[in-house]
Protein backbone atom coordinates (compact mmCIF):
# COMPACT_ATOMS: atom_id res chain seq x y z
CA UNK A 1 0.00 0.00 0.00
CA UNK A 2 1.18 3.27 -1.22
CA UNK A 3 1.74 6.54 1.72
CA UNK A 4 -0.74 9.12 1.09
CA UNK A 5 1.28 12.45 0.28
CA UNK A 6 0.99 14.66 3.23
CA UNK A 7 -1.37 17.57 2.77
CA UNK A 8 1.25 19.56 5.10
CA UNK A 9 4.68 19.48 5.65
CA UNK A 10 6.58 21.77 7.49
CA UNK A 11 10.14 21.73 8.23
CA UNK A 12 12.74 24.03 10.70
CA UNK A 13 10.27 26.63 10.39
CA UNK A 14 11.57 30.14 11.78
CA UNK A 15 9.78 33.62 11.69
CA UNK A 16 10.72 36.39 13.84
CA UNK A 17 9.22 40.15 14.07
CA UNK A 18 10.93 43.53 14.42
CA UNK A 19 11.15 44.33 18.29
CA UNK A 20 9.74 47.28 19.50
CA UNK A 21 10.30 50.47 18.35
CA UNK A 22 12.16 48.34 15.53
CA UNK A 23 15.24 47.75 17.74
CA UNK A 24 16.48 43.91 17.57
CA UNK A 25 14.50 41.26 16.46
CA UNK A 26 12.07 38.48 18.52
CA UNK A 27 11.94 34.87 17.29
CA UNK A 28 8.50 33.65 17.46
CA UNK A 29 8.78 30.26 15.57
CA UNK A 30 11.96 28.52 16.53
CA UNK A 31 12.27 25.45 14.21
CA UNK A 32 8.93 24.15 14.04
CA UNK A 33 8.15 20.59 12.53
CA UNK A 34 4.49 19.31 11.46
CA UNK A 35 2.95 17.07 9.40
CA UNK A 36 -0.69 16.68 8.40
CA UNK A 37 -1.82 13.79 6.48
CA UNK A 38 -5.59 13.89 4.06
CA UNK A 39 -8.79 13.51 6.59
CA UNK A 40 -7.25 14.56 9.51
CA UNK A 41 -8.55 17.21 11.84
CA UNK A 42 -5.06 18.68 13.33
CA UNK A 43 -5.48 21.17 16.61
CA UNK A 44 -2.51 23.36 17.01
CA UNK A 45 -2.92 24.38 20.79
CA UNK A 46 -1.39 27.19 22.48
CA UNK A 47 -1.19 30.35 24.36
CA UNK A 48 -2.29 33.62 23.04
CA UNK A 49 1.41 34.86 21.42
CA UNK A 50 2.14 31.60 21.33
CA UNK A 51 2.62 31.53 17.46
CA UNK A 52 -0.61 29.41 16.36
CA UNK A 53 -1.59 32.47 14.21
CA UNK A 54 1.94 33.65 12.65
CA UNK A 55 1.95 29.55 11.59
CA UNK A 56 -0.99 29.59 10.19
CA UNK A 57 -0.39 32.74 8.27
CA UNK A 58 3.23 31.67 7.55
CA UNK A 59 1.44 28.51 5.53
CA UNK A 60 -1.09 30.92 3.48
CA UNK A 61 2.07 33.17 1.77
CA UNK A 62 0.80 36.01 3.95
CA UNK A 63 3.78 36.44 5.94
CA UNK A 64 6.87 34.64 4.73
CA UNK A 65 9.21 32.36 7.01
CA UNK A 66 12.81 33.53 7.75
CA UNK A 67 14.03 29.64 7.60
CA UNK A 68 12.06 26.38 6.79
CA UNK A 69 10.28 24.61 4.46
CA UNK A 70 6.93 24.20 3.93
CA UNK A 71 5.02 22.16 1.57
CA UNK A 72 1.62 21.49 0.46
CA UNK A 73 0.22 18.71 -1.11
CA UNK A 74 3.97 17.77 -1.51
CA UNK A 75 4.99 20.90 -3.77
CA UNK A 76 6.19 24.44 -2.60
CA UNK A 77 3.16 26.08 -0.83
CA UNK A 78 3.87 29.65 -2.46
CA UNK A 79 2.01 28.41 -5.49
CA UNK A 80 -1.12 30.49 -6.54
CA UNK A 81 -2.73 27.14 -7.93
CA UNK A 82 -2.62 25.37 -4.32
CA UNK A 83 -5.43 28.27 -3.19
CA UNK A 84 -7.55 26.62 -5.56
CA UNK A 85 -7.69 23.87 -3.11
CA UNK A 86 -7.70 25.67 0.20
CA UNK A 87 -10.06 27.56 2.27
CA UNK A 88 -9.16 29.92 4.68
CA UNK A 89 -10.87 31.88 7.61
CA UNK A 90 -8.99 34.03 9.85
CA UNK A 91 -9.36 34.98 13.59
CA UNK A 92 -11.75 37.55 14.26
CA UNK A 93 -12.38 38.32 10.67
CA UNK A 94 -14.01 41.69 8.85
CA UNK A 95 -14.92 42.22 5.45
CA UNK A 96 -15.98 44.82 2.96
CA UNK A 97 -18.60 46.52 5.42
CA UNK A 98 -20.16 47.91 2.41
CA UNK A 99 -20.76 44.53 0.40
CA UNK A 100 -24.13 42.34 1.46
CA UNK A 101 -23.49 38.82 2.64
CA UNK A 102 -24.03 37.32 -1.10
CA UNK A 103 -22.36 40.28 -2.85
CA UNK A 104 -19.06 39.63 -0.87
CA UNK A 105 -19.39 35.87 -1.62
CA UNK A 106 -20.45 36.43 -5.38
CA UNK A 107 -16.58 38.88 -5.66
CA UNK A 108 -15.02 35.95 -3.46
CA UNK A 109 -16.40 33.63 -6.38
CA UNK A 110 -15.03 36.11 -8.45
CA UNK A 111 -11.26 35.20 -7.49
CA UNK A 112 -11.85 31.67 -8.22
CA UNK A 113 -12.61 32.56 -12.14
CA UNK A 114 -16.38 30.62 -11.53
CA UNK A 115 -18.48 31.85 -14.41
CA UNK A 116 -21.91 33.99 -12.95
CA UNK A 117 -23.72 30.77 -12.72
CA UNK A 118 -21.91 28.26 -10.93
CA UNK A 119 -21.11 31.66 -8.24
CA UNK A 120 -24.51 31.67 -7.88
CA UNK A 121 -25.08 27.99 -7.05
CA UNK A 122 -21.74 27.91 -4.63
CA UNK A 123 -22.76 31.14 -2.70
CA UNK A 124 -26.01 29.67 -1.98
CA UNK A 125 -24.87 26.39 -1.76
CA UNK A 126 -22.39 27.65 1.43
CA UNK A 127 -25.17 29.86 3.01
CA UNK A 128 -27.34 27.55 3.40
CA UNK A 129 -24.63 25.36 5.12
CA UNK A 130 -23.89 27.70 7.56
CA UNK A 131 -27.27 28.77 8.53
CA UNK A 132 -26.96 32.79 6.68
CA UNK A 133 -29.22 32.26 3.86
CA UNK A 134 -32.11 34.82 5.32
CA UNK A 135 -29.87 37.03 5.85
CA UNK A 136 -27.56 37.14 3.03
CA UNK A 137 -29.30 40.36 1.74
CA UNK A 138 -28.19 42.62 4.72
CA UNK A 139 -24.95 44.72 4.55
CA UNK A 140 -22.16 43.24 6.41
CA UNK A 141 -21.92 46.40 8.44
CA UNK A 142 -25.35 45.42 9.78
CA UNK A 143 -23.61 41.71 11.03
CA UNK A 144 -23.02 40.69 14.58
CA UNK A 145 -19.79 39.32 15.26
CA UNK A 146 -21.36 35.55 15.15
CA UNK A 147 -22.74 36.32 11.84
CA UNK A 148 -19.52 37.54 10.36
CA UNK A 149 -17.66 34.43 11.88
CA UNK A 150 -20.61 32.51 9.90
CA UNK A 151 -20.32 34.48 6.37
CA UNK A 152 -16.44 34.22 7.08
CA UNK A 153 -16.81 30.03 7.26
CA UNK A 154 -18.76 30.63 4.21
CA UNK A 155 -16.20 32.74 1.83
CA UNK A 156 -13.77 29.82 3.58
CA UNK A 157 -16.14 26.65 2.13
CA UNK A 158 -16.52 28.76 -1.16
CA UNK A 159 -14.24 26.83 -3.51
CA UNK A 160 -15.23 23.43 -1.86
CA UNK A 161 -11.57 23.20 -0.42
CA UNK A 162 -9.77 19.38 0.15
CA UNK A 163 -7.55 21.27 2.71
CA UNK A 164 -9.68 23.88 5.57
CA UNK A 165 -7.08 26.42 7.80
CA UNK A 166 -9.34 27.84 10.45
CA UNK A 167 -7.90 30.05 13.25
CA UNK A 168 -9.72 30.68 16.14
CA UNK A 169 -12.79 29.39 14.52
CA UNK A 170 -14.70 29.21 17.76
CA UNK A 171 -14.25 32.52 19.41
CA UNK A 172 -16.90 34.92 19.68
CA UNK A 173 -19.80 32.42 18.97
CA UNK A 174 -22.30 31.63 21.44
CA UNK A 175 -23.10 28.25 22.62
CA UNK A 176 -25.23 27.22 19.66
CA UNK A 177 -23.17 28.86 17.38
CA UNK A 178 -20.25 26.85 18.70
CA UNK A 179 -22.30 23.72 18.21
CA UNK A 180 -23.30 24.33 15.01
CA UNK A 181 -19.38 25.51 13.31
CA UNK A 182 -18.12 22.02 15.51
CA UNK A 183 -21.16 20.23 13.16
CA UNK A 184 -20.31 21.84 10.14
CA UNK A 185 -16.37 20.79 10.93
CA UNK A 186 -17.43 17.05 11.52
CA UNK A 187 -19.25 17.18 8.64
CA UNK A 188 -16.14 18.24 6.54
CA UNK A 189 -14.22 15.94 8.31
CA UNK A 190 -16.98 13.08 7.17
CA UNK A 191 -16.68 14.56 3.19
CA UNK A 192 -13.02 13.44 3.83
CA UNK A 193 -11.22 16.98 3.62
CA UNK A 194 -8.48 17.70 5.95
CA UNK A 195 -8.52 20.63 8.49
CA UNK A 196 -6.16 22.41 10.40
CA UNK A 197 -7.71 24.95 13.33
CA UNK A 198 -6.15 26.78 15.78
CA UNK A 199 -7.69 26.93 19.30
CA UNK A 200 -7.31 27.33 22.61
CA UNK A 201 -10.87 26.55 23.84
CA UNK A 202 -9.62 23.09 24.57
CA UNK A 203 -13.32 21.40 24.50
CA UNK A 204 -13.72 22.31 21.31
CA UNK A 205 -9.99 20.85 20.21
CA UNK A 206 -11.04 17.59 22.16
CA UNK A 207 -14.45 16.92 20.73
CA UNK A 208 -13.08 17.40 17.00
CA UNK A 209 -9.62 16.55 16.86
CA UNK A 210 -7.92 13.21 15.38
CA UNK A 211 -4.42 14.85 16.15
CA UNK A 212 -3.51 17.88 18.50
CA UNK A 213 0.18 19.69 18.59
CA UNK A 214 0.78 21.85 21.30
CA UNK A 215 3.02 25.24 20.71
CA UNK A 216 5.28 26.57 23.17
CA UNK A 217 8.30 28.56 22.77
CA UNK A 218 7.96 28.58 18.55
CA UNK A 219 7.92 24.76 18.50
CA UNK A 220 5.88 21.99 19.01
CA UNK A 221 5.78 20.53 22.47
CA UNK A 222 3.83 17.49 22.11
CA UNK A 223 2.25 16.03 19.36
CA UNK A 224 0.12 13.23 18.59
CA UNK A 225 -3.05 11.44 18.75
CA UNK A 226 -5.28 12.50 21.79
CA UNK A 227 -5.84 8.52 22.33
CA UNK A 228 -1.96 8.46 22.96
CA UNK A 229 -1.15 11.30 24.97
CA UNK A 230 -4.23 11.37 27.08
CA UNK A 231 -3.74 8.25 29.75
CA UNK A 232 -6.79 5.89 29.85
CA UNK A 233 -5.78 5.63 33.57
CA UNK A 234 -8.18 7.02 36.17
CA UNK A 235 -6.95 9.70 37.91
CA UNK A 236 -9.11 10.23 40.84
CA UNK A 237 -12.98 9.87 41.65
CA UNK A 238 -15.51 12.01 42.75
CA UNK A 239 -17.53 11.46 45.39
CA UNK A 240 -20.96 12.96 46.03
CA UNK A 241 -22.89 11.86 49.32
CA UNK A 242 -25.31 13.30 51.65
CA UNK A 243 -25.36 13.08 55.31
CA UNK A 244 -22.86 13.29 58.01
CA UNK A 245 -19.92 16.29 57.45
CA UNK A 246 -16.89 15.66 55.71
CA UNK A 247 -14.77 15.91 59.23
CA UNK A 248 -16.85 13.83 60.81
CA UNK A 249 -16.63 11.10 58.03
CA UNK A 250 -13.01 11.61 57.87
CA UNK A 251 -11.72 10.83 61.18
CA UNK A 252 -14.01 7.20 61.07
CA UNK A 253 -12.93 6.22 57.40
CA UNK A 254 -9.41 7.13 57.30
CA UNK A 255 -8.14 8.37 60.48
CA UNK A 256 -7.33 11.70 58.86
CA UNK A 257 -8.30 13.36 55.06
CA UNK A 258 -5.30 11.47 53.58
CA UNK A 259 -6.31 11.28 49.97
CA UNK A 260 -9.27 12.76 49.93
CA UNK A 261 -9.99 16.43 49.20
CA UNK A 262 -13.57 18.49 49.70
CA UNK A 263 -14.72 20.18 46.73
CA UNK A 264 -17.36 21.67 47.52
CA UNK A 265 -20.03 21.39 50.39
CA UNK A 266 -23.85 22.65 49.71
CA UNK A 267 -26.39 21.99 52.16
CA UNK A 268 -26.87 18.70 53.05
CA UNK A 269 -24.78 17.77 49.80
CA UNK A 270 -20.55 17.04 49.57
CA UNK A 271 -18.68 16.21 46.50
CA UNK A 272 -15.79 15.06 47.57
CA UNK A 273 -12.76 14.04 45.29
CA UNK A 274 -10.62 10.76 46.06
CA UNK A 275 -6.62 10.08 44.56
CA UNK A 276 -6.63 6.29 46.18
CA UNK A 277 -8.55 3.61 45.12
CA UNK A 278 -8.44 1.82 48.98
CA UNK A 279 -9.74 5.44 50.72
CA UNK A 280 -12.12 5.63 47.83
CA UNK A 281 -13.69 1.87 49.12
CA UNK A 282 -13.05 3.25 53.41
CA UNK A 283 -14.87 6.21 52.19
CA UNK A 284 -17.92 4.41 50.94
CA UNK A 285 -18.19 2.32 53.77
CA UNK A 286 -18.03 5.31 56.13
CA UNK A 287 -20.57 6.85 53.94
CA UNK A 288 -22.97 3.29 54.87
CA UNK A 289 -22.30 2.77 58.28
CA UNK A 290 -22.48 7.19 59.55
CA UNK A 291 -26.02 6.56 57.77
CA UNK A 292 -25.41 8.77 54.68
CA UNK A 293 -26.26 8.35 51.16
CA UNK A 294 -24.34 8.24 48.26
CA UNK A 295 -25.62 10.05 45.44
CA UNK A 296 -22.32 9.18 42.68
CA UNK A 297 -19.46 7.98 42.26
CA UNK A 298 -17.61 9.25 38.47
CA UNK A 299 -14.16 8.40 37.62
CA UNK A 300 -11.74 11.05 36.43
CA UNK A 301 -9.55 10.44 33.46
CA UNK A 302 -6.77 12.54 31.55
CA UNK A 303 -8.29 15.50 29.98
CA UNK A 304 -6.89 17.80 27.14
CA UNK A 305 -6.69 20.44 29.44
CA UNK A 306 -4.80 18.08 31.88
CA UNK A 307 -1.88 17.88 29.02
CA UNK A 308 -2.39 21.22 28.48
CA UNK A 309 -1.66 22.96 31.43
CA UNK A 310 1.05 20.22 32.62
CA UNK A 311 2.81 21.00 28.84
CA UNK A 312 1.92 24.65 29.27
CA UNK A 313 2.74 25.95 32.38
CA UNK A 314 5.25 22.71 33.75
CA UNK A 315 2.74 22.05 36.50
CA UNK B 1 -10.78 38.76 -14.64
CA UNK B 2 -9.60 38.59 -11.24
CA UNK B 3 -7.47 42.24 -11.49
CA UNK B 4 -11.10 43.43 -12.53
CA UNK B 5 -13.17 41.80 -9.91
CA UNK B 6 -10.97 43.20 -7.46
CA UNK B 7 -11.29 47.20 -9.54
CA UNK B 8 -14.77 46.47 -9.51
CA UNK B 9 -14.84 46.17 -5.69
CA UNK B 10 -12.99 49.11 -5.04
CA UNK B 11 -15.20 51.28 -7.32
CA UNK B 12 -17.94 49.90 -5.47
CA UNK B 13 -16.50 50.74 -1.73
CA UNK B 14 -15.50 54.41 -3.47
CA UNK B 15 -19.45 54.92 -4.43
CA UNK B 16 -20.64 53.59 -1.25
CA UNK B 17 -18.30 55.74 0.66
CA UNK B 18 -19.82 58.33 -1.40
CA UNK B 19 -16.68 59.81 -2.71
CA UNK B 20 -18.61 61.01 -5.67
CA UNK B 21 -20.64 63.41 -3.49
CA UNK B 22 -17.15 65.77 -3.86
CA UNK B 23 -18.47 65.97 -7.66
CA UNK B 24 -21.79 68.04 -5.96
CA UNK B 25 -19.56 70.32 -4.42
CA UNK B 26 -17.47 70.54 -7.71
CA UNK B 27 -20.59 71.89 -9.68
CA UNK B 28 -21.90 74.21 -7.31
CA UNK B 29 -18.51 75.64 -7.21
CA UNK B 30 -18.54 75.25 -10.94
CA UNK B 31 -22.36 77.28 -11.29
CA UNK B 32 -21.85 79.18 -8.76
CA UNK B 33 -17.84 80.82 -10.17
CA UNK B 34 -19.73 81.03 -13.47
CA UNK B 35 -23.05 83.43 -11.82
CA UNK B 36 -21.15 85.03 -9.34
CA UNK B 37 -18.67 86.49 -12.58
CA UNK B 38 -21.49 87.41 -14.74
CA UNK B 39 -22.38 89.77 -12.33
CA UNK B 40 -19.12 91.26 -12.89
CA UNK B 41 -18.01 92.93 -15.61
CA UNK B 42 -14.47 91.94 -15.70
CA UNK B 43 -13.49 91.78 -19.80
CA UNK B 44 -11.31 88.19 -18.93
CA UNK B 45 -14.49 86.72 -17.87
CA UNK B 46 -14.63 83.71 -20.03
CA UNK B 47 -10.80 83.04 -19.03
CA UNK B 48 -11.50 83.14 -15.98
CA UNK B 49 -14.42 80.40 -15.70
CA UNK B 50 -12.12 78.40 -17.91
CA UNK B 51 -9.45 78.84 -15.32
CA UNK B 52 -11.24 77.75 -12.61
CA UNK B 53 -13.16 75.04 -14.10
CA UNK B 54 -9.93 73.49 -15.68
CA UNK B 55 -7.97 73.86 -12.44
CA UNK B 56 -10.86 72.36 -9.71
CA UNK B 57 -11.02 69.55 -12.20
CA UNK B 58 -7.44 68.85 -11.38
CA UNK B 59 -7.22 69.46 -7.61
CA UNK B 60 -10.50 67.58 -7.05
CA UNK B 61 -8.97 65.01 -8.51
CA UNK B 62 -6.03 65.50 -7.32
CA UNK B 63 -7.54 64.97 -3.90
CA UNK B 64 -9.32 61.88 -4.67
CA UNK B 65 -6.11 60.51 -6.42
CA UNK B 66 -3.91 61.01 -3.45
CA UNK B 67 -6.45 60.60 -0.58
CA UNK B 68 -8.01 57.51 -1.50
CA UNK B 69 -4.97 56.34 -3.03
CA UNK B 70 -2.94 56.08 -0.28
CA UNK B 71 -5.75 54.53 2.27
CA UNK B 72 -6.65 51.80 -0.35
CA UNK B 73 -4.25 49.24 0.36
CA UNK B 74 -3.33 50.21 3.73
CA UNK B 75 -7.21 49.68 5.09
CA UNK B 76 -7.18 46.45 3.84
CA UNK B 77 -4.03 45.42 6.19
CA UNK B 78 -5.51 47.04 8.44
CA UNK B 79 -8.67 45.55 8.74
CA UNK B 80 -7.47 42.13 7.41
CA UNK B 81 -9.52 41.95 4.32
CA UNK B 82 -6.59 41.15 2.86
CA UNK B 83 -6.51 37.94 4.95
CA UNK B 84 -8.69 36.21 2.83
CA UNK B 85 -8.17 38.09 -0.37
CA UNK B 86 -4.66 37.07 -0.80
CA UNK B 87 -5.26 33.65 0.36
CA UNK B 88 -7.54 33.23 -2.77
CA UNK B 89 -5.90 31.79 -5.55
CA UNK B 90 -5.16 35.86 -6.83
CA UNK B 91 -1.25 36.94 -7.21
CA UNK B 92 -0.15 40.31 -4.81
CA UNK B 93 0.19 41.92 -8.07
CA UNK B 94 -3.46 41.46 -9.65
CA UNK B 95 -4.36 42.95 -5.77
CA UNK B 96 -2.02 45.70 -6.39
CA UNK B 97 -3.14 46.48 -10.10
CA UNK B 98 -6.97 45.78 -9.53
CA UNK B 99 -6.89 48.34 -6.56
CA UNK B 100 -5.12 50.66 -8.81
CA UNK B 101 -7.86 49.98 -12.11
CA UNK B 102 -10.73 50.53 -9.09
CA UNK B 103 -9.45 53.81 -8.39
CA UNK B 104 -8.95 55.02 -11.69
CA UNK B 105 -12.23 54.22 -12.62
CA UNK B 106 -13.76 56.22 -9.82
CA UNK B 107 -11.16 58.47 -11.55
CA UNK B 108 -12.36 58.69 -14.75
CA UNK B 109 -16.47 58.73 -13.65
CA UNK B 110 -15.14 61.46 -11.34
CA UNK B 111 -13.76 63.56 -13.98
CA UNK B 112 -16.35 62.86 -16.95
CA UNK B 113 -19.26 64.01 -14.71
CA UNK B 114 -17.16 67.16 -13.50
CA UNK B 115 -15.90 67.79 -17.25
CA UNK B 116 -20.14 67.59 -18.48
CA UNK B 117 -21.28 70.26 -15.79
CA UNK B 118 -17.95 72.32 -16.98
CA UNK B 119 -19.23 72.13 -20.62
CA UNK B 120 -22.88 72.49 -19.69
CA UNK B 121 -22.04 75.73 -18.14
CA UNK B 122 -19.86 76.83 -20.87
CA UNK B 123 -22.06 75.93 -23.71
CA UNK B 124 -24.78 78.06 -22.14
CA UNK B 125 -22.67 80.74 -21.59
CA UNK B 126 -21.91 80.16 -25.44
CA UNK B 127 -17.82 80.04 -24.60
CA UNK B 128 -17.62 76.49 -25.46
CA UNK B 129 -14.21 75.14 -27.31
CA UNK B 130 -13.70 71.88 -27.68
CA UNK B 131 -9.64 72.31 -27.44
CA UNK B 132 -9.77 72.18 -23.43
CA UNK B 133 -10.39 68.50 -24.15
CA UNK B 134 -6.97 67.74 -24.59
CA UNK B 135 -6.18 69.58 -21.56
CA UNK B 136 -8.56 67.52 -19.47
CA UNK B 137 -7.41 64.51 -21.02
CA UNK B 138 -3.91 64.76 -19.99
CA UNK B 139 -5.46 65.70 -16.51
CA UNK B 140 -6.60 62.50 -16.12
CA UNK B 141 -2.79 60.81 -17.15
CA UNK B 142 -1.52 62.89 -14.70
CA UNK B 143 -4.42 61.71 -12.27
CA UNK B 144 -3.07 58.45 -12.94
CA UNK B 145 0.34 58.85 -12.65
CA UNK B 146 -0.23 60.59 -9.08
CA UNK B 147 -2.55 57.24 -8.44
CA UNK B 148 1.04 55.39 -8.97
CA UNK B 149 2.71 57.28 -6.76
CA UNK B 150 0.48 56.98 -4.17
CA UNK B 151 -0.35 53.42 -3.92
CA UNK B 152 3.44 52.55 -4.23
CA UNK B 153 4.03 54.41 -1.06
CA UNK B 154 1.31 52.71 0.56
CA UNK B 155 2.80 49.65 -0.25
CA UNK B 156 4.95 50.22 2.33
CA UNK B 157 3.90 53.07 4.30
CA UNK B 158 1.18 54.29 6.50
CA UNK B 159 -1.09 56.61 5.16
CA UNK B 160 -0.22 59.87 6.63
CA UNK B 161 3.57 59.63 5.68
CA UNK B 162 2.28 58.60 1.86
CA UNK B 163 -0.01 61.44 1.20
CA UNK B 164 3.05 63.39 2.66
CA UNK B 165 5.29 61.84 0.67
CA UNK B 166 2.61 62.04 -2.79
CA UNK B 167 1.72 65.41 -2.31
CA UNK B 168 5.88 66.27 -2.13
CA UNK B 169 6.21 63.96 -5.17
CA UNK B 170 3.46 66.63 -6.77
CA UNK B 171 4.44 69.37 -6.31
CA UNK B 172 8.02 68.57 -6.83
CA UNK B 173 6.69 67.24 -10.18
CA UNK B 174 5.04 70.81 -11.38
CA UNK B 175 8.31 72.59 -10.07
CA UNK B 176 11.08 69.62 -11.93
CA UNK B 177 11.87 71.61 -14.79
CA UNK B 178 13.38 74.16 -12.39
CA UNK B 179 16.38 71.50 -11.81
CA UNK B 180 17.20 71.94 -15.98
CA UNK B 181 17.73 75.57 -15.27
CA UNK B 182 19.44 75.05 -12.03
CA UNK B 183 21.87 72.48 -14.34
CA UNK B 184 22.91 75.57 -16.33
CA UNK B 185 23.38 78.09 -13.20
CA UNK B 186 25.50 75.82 -10.61
CA UNK B 187 28.92 75.18 -10.64
CA UNK B 188 30.87 72.26 -10.13
CA UNK B 189 30.02 68.84 -12.34
CA UNK B 190 28.59 66.66 -9.47
CA UNK B 191 26.07 69.66 -8.94
CA UNK B 192 25.28 69.52 -12.80
CA UNK B 193 25.24 66.18 -12.60
CA UNK B 194 22.48 65.51 -9.54
CA UNK B 195 20.68 68.50 -11.06
CA UNK B 196 20.49 66.77 -14.51
CA UNK B 197 20.01 63.37 -12.26
CA UNK B 198 16.79 64.21 -10.37
CA UNK B 199 15.39 66.50 -13.71
CA UNK B 200 15.42 63.30 -15.50
CA UNK B 201 14.34 60.80 -12.60
CA UNK B 202 11.16 63.19 -11.02
CA UNK B 203 8.14 63.16 -12.98
CA UNK B 204 7.68 66.09 -14.96
CA UNK B 205 3.93 66.50 -14.40
CA UNK B 206 4.51 70.28 -16.09
CA UNK B 207 4.25 67.92 -19.65
CA UNK B 208 1.30 66.85 -18.61
CA UNK B 209 -0.13 70.54 -17.88
CA UNK B 210 -2.03 71.84 -21.29
CA UNK B 211 -4.30 74.11 -19.41
CA UNK B 212 -3.00 77.16 -19.46
CA UNK B 213 -2.67 76.49 -23.09
CA UNK B 214 -6.34 75.52 -23.58
CA UNK B 215 -8.02 78.79 -21.61
CA UNK B 216 -6.18 80.94 -23.93
CA UNK B 217 -7.64 79.22 -26.93
CA UNK B 218 -4.00 78.00 -28.17
CA UNK B 219 -3.12 75.14 -30.15
CA UNK B 220 -2.21 71.50 -28.67
CA UNK B 221 -0.24 70.14 -31.07
CA UNK B 222 -0.63 66.60 -31.57
CA UNK B 223 2.89 65.13 -31.33
CA UNK B 224 2.96 67.09 -27.87
CA UNK B 225 -0.11 65.33 -26.74
CA UNK B 226 1.05 62.33 -27.64
CA UNK B 227 4.83 62.45 -26.12
CA UNK B 228 2.65 63.82 -23.00
CA UNK B 229 0.42 60.19 -22.81
CA UNK B 230 3.17 58.16 -23.62
CA UNK B 231 5.54 59.89 -20.92
CA UNK B 232 2.66 60.11 -18.30
CA UNK B 233 1.44 56.24 -18.97
CA UNK B 234 5.30 55.19 -18.78
CA UNK B 235 5.99 56.64 -15.98
CA UNK B 236 3.06 55.41 -14.21
CA UNK B 237 3.69 51.75 -15.41
CA UNK B 238 7.47 51.96 -13.93
CA UNK B 239 5.93 53.21 -10.80
CA UNK B 240 2.83 50.59 -10.55
CA UNK B 241 5.99 47.98 -11.34
CA UNK B 242 7.94 48.75 -8.29
CA UNK B 243 4.50 48.94 -6.11
CA UNK B 244 4.24 45.60 -7.23
CA UNK B 245 7.96 44.39 -6.61
CA UNK B 246 7.64 46.39 -2.98
CA UNK B 247 4.48 44.55 -2.48
CA UNK B 248 5.34 41.25 -2.80
CA UNK B 249 7.67 40.60 -0.14
CA UNK B 250 5.79 41.97 2.35
CA UNK B 251 4.63 40.44 5.70
CA UNK B 252 0.88 41.23 6.70
CA UNK B 253 1.02 41.65 10.31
Amino acid sequence: MSVPQPVLEIAGLRKSYKGHLSIGRREVIKGLDLTIQPGEVFGLLGQNGSGKTTTLKMILSLIFPDAGRISLFGTDYRSVAHRHRIGFLPENPWFYEYLTGREFLDFYGQLFGYGRAERSARAEAVLARVGMSDRAGLPLRKYSKGMLQRIGMAQALINDPEFVILDEPMSGLDPIGRREFRDIILDLKRRGRTIFFSSHILSDAEAICDRVGILKDGRIGVEGRLADLLSPAVRSWEVMYAGPPFAQLMSVAAGGDGGCQLLSDRGPESLVAVHDEKVLSKLLDSIRTQGGRLISVSARRETLEDLYVKEVSGR
Amino acid sequence: MKIMAIAANTFKEAIRDRILYLLLAFAILMIGASRLLSLMTVGSEEKIVKDIGLASIALFGVAVAIFVGVGLVFKEIEKRTVYTLVSKPIRRSQFILGKYCGLVLVLAVNLAVMTAVFYLVLIQRGWMDWRLTGAIWLTFIELMLVTAIAILFSSFSTPILSSLFTVTFFIIGHLSWGLRLMADKVEGVAAKFLCEFFYRVLPNLELLNMRGRAVHGLELPESQMAFATLYGLSYTAVLLALAVATFRRRDFL
